[in-house]
């Protein structure tokens, strides 16, 4: 005991993160199913929401509820406030100017505003919009709707059998006719997180813009939108600890302005008379009816949330996390994980033995826990590997080895069922 | 786990694993492809009827133990049935996994339906216990397609 004094502490800043601790801020995850414990896998669907979003959420109705933008009440005024206020906190949170953030119900909506807005008057018949492997539906059927209603053509950029895009593949694919190029920042099927730097650099050099989808990486890794360089960024509060109902779309300012509005109605307009309406300035132009001002609340409540933490922490956390987690599955007799690619984040996709993952998410779900099964709205990507379904354990910032643990056990006892 | 017991019957497992009459059918009459968009499985049904009555139904695809059992099961049950027959089977299978057996089960009339009895505790796998089924009716009503959506 006496030498020990003299040694320095291993520097421990990020993992200073207590993720033990942080769970008691989810009033959800306090709870039995099925008699046992829950414990929820399933973050990359949707995540539970800490009791700082519910508050807000709740105080909003309670107490500052009415329309915004037009009433010269106290009531309005606060309303008016909080939703602003919402936006400039997404504004932070991404790094861009408040008036490039528009308010959407979701990273969905936010990439079919992009195509209707700024793809349809774009695009003519034999353009070409390019497409990863790695796209959840939300970011591949707006396009082939858009591609459908232009005589275009949607072109899927490959990836290899890791699960990581083939850069050189993709390269060859930008050629003069692509108009777009829609890309995730990390898959919500297998977890890979795209070299978004090396794919904005290939593309703006050829002066194509690029659509990140952050649906799942916003959660686990942020962003910095001057700093990415692409066009458009969207993603959707209830995958960031948020409401559902409620979204983001970022976009450069000169898109935004040289885009027409999208959907019509109140807000959205300067004057409306029948020989001329105009319409109002950005972001206002694209928010067209009264929006989700609670689901906003909500939204900016789960960010100031991630930002007290410090998501360089809850990065540390969940990449330490994963990493004993795909040890702790690979070590159980017949685990075989779907994509292994160079850098992961939320996600492991997996198969055991020849059990059908979702027999396997019925039976854990017996012992409590909650993981996905099935295509996870990524058809392209099991096409490619040659599967109809796997097994999904998704991971948040109160995720804890604790879970990591239990779902080992449930997979023995699917394993016993099926033995 | 007794109701996971329920579920994975012995012998559920059994034509999960082994699945009978699966694989492609020399001279079909009708057929019908069956989709389950939750969870991408599907199924291709084939049938061949003769004189008013199934001779033979075989499937191919892919499918949870419950989906491959079901069909597995009730290609074997429905040989030799009319079509009023095969759906009045359907009738008594579908009300065991949307409601369960009850108190006092028809043992008779669910036969080896009844192992079967133990989907209705599982809401999200019904579909799953149900694809074949529809997709048979689907083929000897001379539809092509049918989804569990």
């Amino acid at each position: 005991m006496t030498t020990a004094t003299t040694a320095p502490p291993a520097p421990v800043a990020p993992a200073l993160f207590d993720a033990a601790a942080r769970r008691a801020d989810f009033p959800a995850l306090d709870q039995q199913v099925h008699g046992k414990p829950l414990v929820y896998l399933d973050s990359a669907a949707t995540t539970q929401k800490p009791r700082a979003v519910i508050d807000a959420i709740s105080r909003f109705y309670e107490r500052d509820n009415a329309n915004v933008h037009r009433g010269v009440h106290a009531l309005s005024e606060r309303a008016t406030k909080a939703f602003e206020g919402a936006r400039l906190t997404v504004a932070r949170f991404l790094n861009a100017d408040p008036r490039e953030v528009v308010f959407v119900r979701g990273a969905t909506e936010a990439i079919n505003l992009v195509a209707a807005s700024f793809g349809r008057p774009r695009l003519q018949a034999g353009d070409e919009l390019v497409v990863t492997t790695l796209e959840h539906h939300s970011n591949i059927v707006p396009w082939q709707l858009l591609a459908a209603a232009t005589g275009s053509r949607v072109v899927p950029a490959p990836i290899d059998d890791a699960g990581d895009l083939d850069l050189a593949g993709l390269e060859r694919l930008l050629g003069p006719r692509v108009k777009l190029l829609a890309v995730t920042q990390v898959s919500n099927a297998i977890g890979t997180v795209t070299p978004l730097e090396a794919i904005i650099a290939m593309a703006r050099a050829r002066g194509i813009p690029v659509l990140v989808d952050g649906a799942q990486g916003a959660p686990h890794l942020g962003v910095d939108v001057r700093a990415l360089g692409a066009d458009f960024y969207v993603f959707s509060g209830h995958k960031i600890y948020g409401p559902t109902g409620i979204g983001v779309l970022w976009a450069r300012r000169e898109h935004l302005e040289a885009m027409p509005p999208w959907q019509g109605g109140g807000d959205m307009i300067r004057s409306v008379s029948f020989e001329k309406t105009t319409f109002n300035e950005v972001p206002y132009k694209f928010e067209a009816g009264t929006p989700d001002i609670a689901g906003a609340v909500g939204l900016a409540a789960a960010l100031d949330y991630l930002q007290a933490i410090g998501l360089p922490a809850i990065a540390h956390h969940e990449a330490a996390l994963l990493r004993q987690a795909e040890r702790a599955l690979l070590a159980v007799p017949g685990v075989r994980l779907v994509g292994t690619p160079r850098q992961r984040a939320g996600v492991l996709s997996f198969l055991v033995g020849d059990i059908h993952p979702h027999d396997l998410a019925t039976i854990v779900d017996r012992q409590g826990v909650a993981i996905r099964a099935g295509h996870h709205c990524a058809q392209p990507i099991m096409q490619r590997f040659k599967l109809a379904a796997t097994a999904r354990a998704s991971f948040g910032l109160y995720s804890t080895t604790a879970d990591v643990e239990a779902l080992v056990r449930a997979l023995q006892a699917a394993i016993k069922v099926f033995a | 786990m007794s109701e996971l017991t329920d579920l994975y019957q012995e012998v559920i497992l059994d034509h999960g694993k082994k699945p009978r009459n699966f694989g492609p059918m020399e001279g079909a009459t009708a057929s019908a492809e069956g989709l389950n968009p939750l969870c991408g499985d599907h199924l291709l049904l084939q049938v061949k009827v003769a004189d008013g009555k199934v001779v033979e139904a075989r499937f191919t695809g892919t499918g949870c133990a419950i989906s491959r059992a079901s069909a597995s099961v009730m290609t074997g049950l429905v040989k030799g049935k009319t079509q009023a027959e095969v759906e009045a089977m359907f009738q008594v299978f579908h009300a065991l996994v949307t409601g369960g057996p009850g108190p006092h089960p028809d043992l008779e009339a669910l036969g080896k339906l009844a192992v079967f009895g133990g989907v209705h505790e599982f809401p999200t796998r019904v579909k799953c216990a149900s694809l074949a089924w529809h997709t048979l009716r689907s083929a000897l009503q001379g539809h092509a397609t049918v989804s569990t959506e």
